[in-house]
């Protein structure tokens, strides 16, 4: 397969980035994404030339370390996945594929398709915790009944990977659906009663002060995310939020 | 408390509440013209009632004006806000693979919907003002002793052109309502089992409301 690439080079947050075009050839369709870009890098370097910065870890879905922008879609063309996990048979032969960093205020480039995401991390540190004692008699969480619906539920807001597809698919870099998700996960489950309405205001609060935008319902998160986290979740947390500010 | 409405969720939530308040209102307002095509009689009295009622006039009305000047303002607000969470744009975006132009597009359609407003007031309620308060005629009667309402309201629909943008910034209307209506109850927080019941009742509303209020406008032009 023969392609085209327009990847972002970016040499770091102060300088300005531009689109850079690299024909690559040989490209198999069982290849996945990052592979792909492998095989540019290796060329590159070849040719003294510098290699496109990228994030990348587990390759398989898992830590959410991958982050691009591939044809204007946070993780390209398909559904239900990250871009470690996109292959290369979606494409064409002859195909131009734009390759961005995910764009967002609050996720500054570090360099080239590398972003500082550590904005998800400092919204987690407010209140993506429960309290529970972990000093050698520690109760089993099996041994408190759980609703199934409420179980299940929070388990599927807590597959959130925080790859932050949602804020760069959104058009106005909202971080509602990660957060949203994060406070689904313990707002279900009794453990996370706890510290419930403390969670839900520390968290907004600090998305809020990362600089995210207002979530408008576009659904375009829920449409992107890897996981398949729900618009409902966000709904929840403004549930959560009105909740706990009546309580204040 | 304090701080709800200084937080993005607040305002999604002030915004919503805007909303849901102006959407009534347009029920009503439709309600009110559908008479003018049923029973001009009755579309004049309750005109009438609506122009000289000391609640409607003095209670409502300004209540409305702030609301509809809230969500405009609100609007534009978020707006601003959330380019701001995004300097630099993206290069190739391809929204149309996971949004509606509608979701993607509210600022715009809202912005003809204000435009709207604009000759709406200048239509209608400039000259009610000027009629009312500033000449002090509060009878709402013509020379001829009937009712002046039909007869001003059949009076702006005889120019095609004002017709044709009536029917435009409705078809706008049709398009901001297909995103807010549901947007609007996600924001409030709407459980999931209400989201199938709830896609059906926001498209019935913003296809059935400004077809309605088109077709209004349609018979008047064609019945002056």
């Amino acid at each position: 397969m023969k392609l085209t690439l327009k990847i972002w080079r970016q040499k770091n947050a102060e300088t300005k980035g531009k689109l850079v075009d690299y024909p690559i050839d040989g490209i198999e369709g069982d290849m996945s994404f990052l592979e792909m870009l492998d095989v540019l890098n290796e060329e590159l370097i070849i040719k003294d030339e510098e290699p496109v910065a990228f994030d990348h870890d587990c390759r398989e879905g898992i830590c959410g370390s991958c982050s691009l922008q591939i044809n204007g879609e946070a993780h390209g063309p398909d559904r239900l996945i990250t871009t470690c996990q996109l292959h290369m048979r979606m494409f064409n032969d002859g195909d131009t594929i734009y390759i961005e960093p995910f764009r967002a205020t609050a996720f500054p480039v570090i360099k080239d398709l590398i972003v500082d995401r550590s904005s998800f991390d400092r919204i987690q540190h407010t209140g993506g915790f429960i309290s529970v004692n972990t000093s050698g008699n520690t109760i089993d969480a099996n041994t408190i009944p759980i609703n199934k619906y409420d179980a299940d539920t929070a388990f599927e807001a807590a597959i959130c990977i925080g790859c932050g597809a949602c804020v760069a698919s959104c058009k106005n870099s909202s971080a509602m659906l990660f957060v949203g998700a994060k406070v689904s996960q313990f707002a279900l489950l009794p453990q996370g009663k706890i510290e419930a309405t403390d969670r839900v205001l520390n968290m907004v609060k600090q998305m809020d002060e990362e600089g995210f935008g207002n979530c408008t319902n576009t659904g375009a998160c829920e449409v992107e995310c890897p996981k398949g986290i729900s618009l409902e979740n966000i709904a929840r947390m403004n549930r959560e939020y009105l909740s706990a500010s009546l309580k204040r | 408390m304090s701080g709800i409405f200084n937080s993005s969720i607040g305002r999604k939530f002030a915004m919503a509440l805007s909303a849901f308040f102006l959407m009534i209102f347009l029920l009503q307002h439709f309600a009110i013209n559908s008479l003018s095509v049923l029973s001009p009689n009755e579309f004049n009295n309750v005109s009438h009632f609506m122009g000289t009622n000391w609640l409607v006039q003095y209670i409502f009305q300004p209540i409305l004006i702030f609301g509809v000047i809230f969500h405009f303002v609100m609007g534009f607000v978020l707006e601003i806000r959330n380019r701001n969470a995004r300097k630099i744009s993206y290069v190739k975006n391809n929204g149309n693979a996971n949004s509606t132009w509608m979701s993607r597009n509210m600022i715009w359609s809202g912005l003809v919907i204000l435009a709207f407003l604009g000759l709406h007031f200048y239509d209608f309620w400039l000259p009610e003002i000027n009629t009312k308060y500033i000449e002090g005629n509060m009878t709402g009667l013509l020379p001829d002793g009937n009712y002046r309402y039909f007869e001003e309201l059949q009076h702006k629909f005889v120019d095609v052109w004002r017709v044709a943008l009536y029917c435009i910034s409705f078809v706008f209307l049709s398009l901001h309502l297909l995103h807010g209506f549901k947007s609007a109850f996600q924001s409030i927080g709407a459980k999931s089992i209400f989201t199938d019941w709830l896609n059906k009742l926001s498209i019935a509303y913003a296809i059935i409301l400004p077809a309605g209020f088109v077709m209004i406008a349609l018979y008047h032009y064609f019945n002056h």
